[in-house]
């Protein structure tokens, strides 16, 4: 795991892609690949109201990558030094292994280069001190990103308020 | 070398502030401007798009001339000088011969509005015109009908607010930044929200009460609401007595318009109406009744914004902290506003309009924008004069006017067309001369002055030089001037000459924007009294509930409420919309947005759609009296039964827009050119259609 934690608020989130398309758009992707994705589940009539979910799918960056491990050329990596897992274009042979690999989609293919692409937490933003693109433009700021101890506990927080009783 | 450059977007006409890195003369990132509170990094999907528009190539990269008839995409690249000496000598042709009234402007407002109106006055034509009456106008005459303020000079404090209602107004789809989060952090503080719409939108599901209203019925919930209200006494009283005129008419109006009358039209349960009068307000005045942002949906629509309004009114929150507010300018704290070039002395102009907005047969829109879906009928019935040349400036007649096929036999009456565009639009298309503006990361433009709680000025600074052979509008109006003999009216060579004119007497100066990207007149929020301070303009000085602006044109201030009929059974009720990835008819062909969203589809209730043999995804025939179109369905029990919903936009017909050509219809096609002739907005809920698989 890497040691940062990309938290969606998902009762803010309005589902508006603008962070797919930050996201196409800061690393210059062609149609095709979505290296992080909002899927919309629902709406649904629940209770008289319509509900629906908005899904933010990026990359989790796990302990144990799955896509690291299948990748024959060593092209997918780990980054030592915070865990980040990304693909090194000079060594990817565009085998798409990592990508039937991962249990959740996330590598991408890049048709007009032949390799796999994915969600690298922008690395070159964090260097920078900046946060991953996504983070940064997402409309509502429901995208949270930080070391696991530094995302505030919205949702506990938010918890506390409902049940809590001043009277 | 990387450099900061302060900007403002237009990917839509909302125009959010931004920051943009540069480097090598290349926008490298933008975002939402972090120094402005509600923005704070902030961009939405369209505003993400940007550098992919900056980057297309399927832009309009050159002036282009007709060669072919028109439409047939026959074009010759021409160079600048070429392209405006045709414009200029078929300009002072047509004006020699039918007089300056002969030319017609339109655009979407937007920033350098002022240098396209001063074009038209030096011409000595009256007959500039903008979008807004399409998209609103009558939410513009019924706020001054009842405040004598626009709806444009009025916004809402929604993070204060506690108790938030929208009708159809689908903000978390339309997206403005700033209003979108101020409204989630409302709700994140416990504000309650209560959605209105015949369909299910993003809003609707953020929502805490949900009505599938019958379509175009929200005036009869609204005077049931009123009535409640009123026979319970839930109003703020005190406000009621200080600021209200007309108060006791009605009273008596609303008597008869029970909630169990507006439950049989309305589909929504009596006790339902009684309970969220009775919710909604204990909150007040911190209580939005939303007029929206659009406004053009029905023959009646001057009075459904009116009822909404009158609801603010009753709930006192009008200029009330959580609820409205009227925008405040410089004036408020002895600052002056940036000038503008229609301070100029210009030419007399005696004619009416060609939209006769103004004259007895048409007393109420707003002649600062005209009602631009009178176009076809002035140019076809040559009333009140011939109308021979159109120069259409971000402005599109053929999907934005209902009717495309009445639009297109009007445009094909006149001389000339002329496109001030960015993108191979279908009006570009359509056109004799595409004079090609740079987009707004190359280009700088007017001074925005933004009037609010804490007036401002923002600015659109230029971020690179531009891709391709383009010109900023004040600059392509000033050239065509130069060549007509109006020349003197642009007293500028470069728009930054043009806005350090605009500045002299602000006490701001170009250099001041470009370490945030605006400046303020002052720090704090500038509230009115609420117990004397309000400064109405209409000629009461209070609020009109019985409006002297209506009732001096003839109009009544309560007209008794017409049953809306149900479309007969084998029709649908026509409704459309917005989605978040999309900027109205502008944005279809950018690759990102195009990838994510490349046509629209028609929403059916599922039992209509099963009854009509009609499975999901299908293709389906749709038709009204005006055209007809195929389109796929997405069958969902999230319409209302009446109604079928398609998204603004699509269709387009410009096959040099190859990713948005021919994909889905265009609402435009289908829709009847009906107006609301109080308040100007068209009836774009107005049409019936059918549906049949295909």
């Amino acid at each position: 795991m890497s040691k940062y934690y990309l938290f969606q608020d998902a009762k803010n989130c309005i589902g508006c892609h603008s962070c797919e398309v930050v996201c196409k758009s800061n690393k210059d992707l062609p149609l095709g690949p979505r290296i992080c994705q909002i899927l919309t589940i629902g709406p649904r009539i629940v209770d008289n109201v319509p509900k629906a979910a908005y899904v933010f799918m990026p990359c989790f960056h796990c302990e144990d990558p799955w896509c690291v491990a299948a990748c024959p050329t060593g092209a997918m990596q780990k980054r030592a030094k915070d865990g980040i897992v990304f693909v090194d274009h000079d060594l990817c042979v565009g085998c798409k292994t990592c990508m039937s690999a991962c249990p959740w989609g996330a590598p991408q293919w890049n048709p007009e280069i032949g390799k796999v692409v994915k969600c690298d937490y922008c690395k070159d933003r964090i260097d920078e001190g900046l946060k991953p693109a996504c983070v940064t433009i997402c409309t509502t700021h429901c995208l949270h990103f930080g070391t696991t101890d530094e995302i505030p506990p919205l949702r506990r927080e938010r918890y506390a308020k409902a049940m809590a009783s001043l009277e | 070398m990387q450099q900061e450059v302060y900007s403002i977007c237009f990917m839509c006409s909302i125009r959010c502030p931004i920051r943009c890195i540069v480097e090598n003369d290349d926008v490298k990132w933008i975002e939402g401007n972090p120094h402005v509170p509600g923005i704070e990094g902030s961009l939405c999907p369209r505003g993400s798009a940007g550098i992919a528009l900056l980057k297309d190539h399927e832009r309009v990269q050159s002036p282009m001339i007709r060669t072919g008839p028109r439409g047939s995409g026959k074009w010759k690249k021409a160079t600048w000088d070429e392209a405006l000496d045709y414009v200029a000598d078929k300009l002072k042709e047509i004006i020699k011969k039918h007089g300056g009234p002969s030319v017609v402007l339109g655009e979407r407002t937007q920033i350098s509005t002022h240098v396209s109106k001063t074009f038209l006055r030096a011409i000595g034509s009256p007959n500039h015109f903008t979008h807004d009456a399409i998209c609103k106008g009558s939410v513009n005459t019924a706020c001054r009908s009842l405040f004598g303020y626009t709806d444009a000079q009025m916004s809402t404090d929604l993070g204060n607010a506690r108790h938030i209602v929208m009708y159809g107004h689908n903000l978390l789809e339309s997206i403005e930044v700033k209003p979108v989060n101020n409204m989630m952090s409302a709700l994140e503080k416990g504000a309650k929200l209560t959605y209105i719409d015949p369909r299910v939108t993003v809003t609707a599901t953020k929502a805490h009460r949900y009505w599938m209203i019958r379509p175009n019925t929200d005036l009869a919930l609204n005077y049931a609401l009123m009535h409640v209200i009123i026979k319970e006494r839930l109003y703020d009283k005190p406000y009621v007595d200080r600021w209200i005129v007309g108060f006791q008419e009605l009273r008596s109006f609303v008597q008869p318009y029970t909630p169990e009358w507006a439950e049989e039209e309305t589909g929504i349960p009596a006790e339902e109406i009684v309970a969220f009068a009775r919710e909604v307000s204990k909150d007040k005045p911190r209580v939005i009744f939303h007029f929206g942002y659009r406004g053009s949906n029905q023959v009646e629509e001057v009075y459904v914004r009116r009822s909404i309004m009158i609801l603010n009114s009753l709930m006192g929150s009008v200029e009330a902290k959580g609820g409205f507010f009227f925008k405040k300018g410089p004036g408020e704290v002895g600052g002056k506003a940036a000038r503008k070039l229609t301070e100029q002395e210009f030419p007399k102009i005696d004619v009416p309009r060609f939209d006769k907005v103004g004259t007895p047969d048409f007393p109420l829109p707003d002649p600062n924008h005209g009602v631009g879906q009178m176009l076809p009928m002035a140019i076809l019935n040559e009333d009140p004069y011939p109308l021979k040349a159109l120069i259409a400036y971000r402005f599109e007649p053929l999907m934005s006017i209902p009717d495309t096929t009445q639009t297109r036999k009007a445009l094909d009456k006149l001389d000339l067309i002329v496109s001030i565009e960015i993108n191979y639009s279908d009006i570009a298309w359509y056109s004799d001369v595409i004079l090609p503006e740079s987009i707004y990361l190359e280009r700088t433009d007017c001074p925005r002055q933004v009037n609010g709680l804490k007036p401002q000025i923002f600015l659109r600074k230029q971020a690179v030089t531009p891709r391709y052979d383009t010109r900023p509008g004040p600059i392509i109006l000033k050239q065509i001037g130069e060549r007509i003999g109006i020349g003197q009216y642009f007293p500028y060579n470069t728009v930054e000459d043009l806005v350090r004119w605009q500045l002299e007497g602000t006490g701001f100066y170009l250099e001041d924007f470009e370490k945030k990207g605006f400046v303020a007149y002052t720090n704090k929020q500038i509230f009115w009294d609420r117990n004397d301070g309000i400064k109405f303009k209409t000629p009461s000085g209070k609020i009109e509930f019985v409006s002297s602006l209506l009732e001096n044109a003839g109009f009544e201030s309560f007209p008794p409420y017409e049953h809306i009929q149900s479309p007969p059974e084998d029709q649908f009720r026509l409704v459309v919309g917005r989605c978040a990835l999309h900027t109205h008819i502008s944005t279809q062909n950018n690759p990102y947005l195009n990838e994510l969203m490349p046509e629209n589809r028609l929403w059916i209730n599922a039992r209509r759609a099963a009854a009509l043999g009609i499975p999901d995804g299908s293709l389906v025939e749709i038709a009204s009296k005006q055209g007809s179109g195929t389109i796929k369905a997405f069958v969902t029990d999230l319409i209302h039964p009446e109604a079928v919903f398609m998204l603004h936009g699509f269709g387009h017909q410009a096959e040099m827009a190859t990713r948005s050509f021919n994909r889905g219809v265009s609402d435009a096609l289908l829709q009847e050119n009906v107006t609301d002739m109080v308040g100007g907005s068209p009836a774009f809920h107005h049409t019936f259609v059918t549906v049949k698989p295909v």
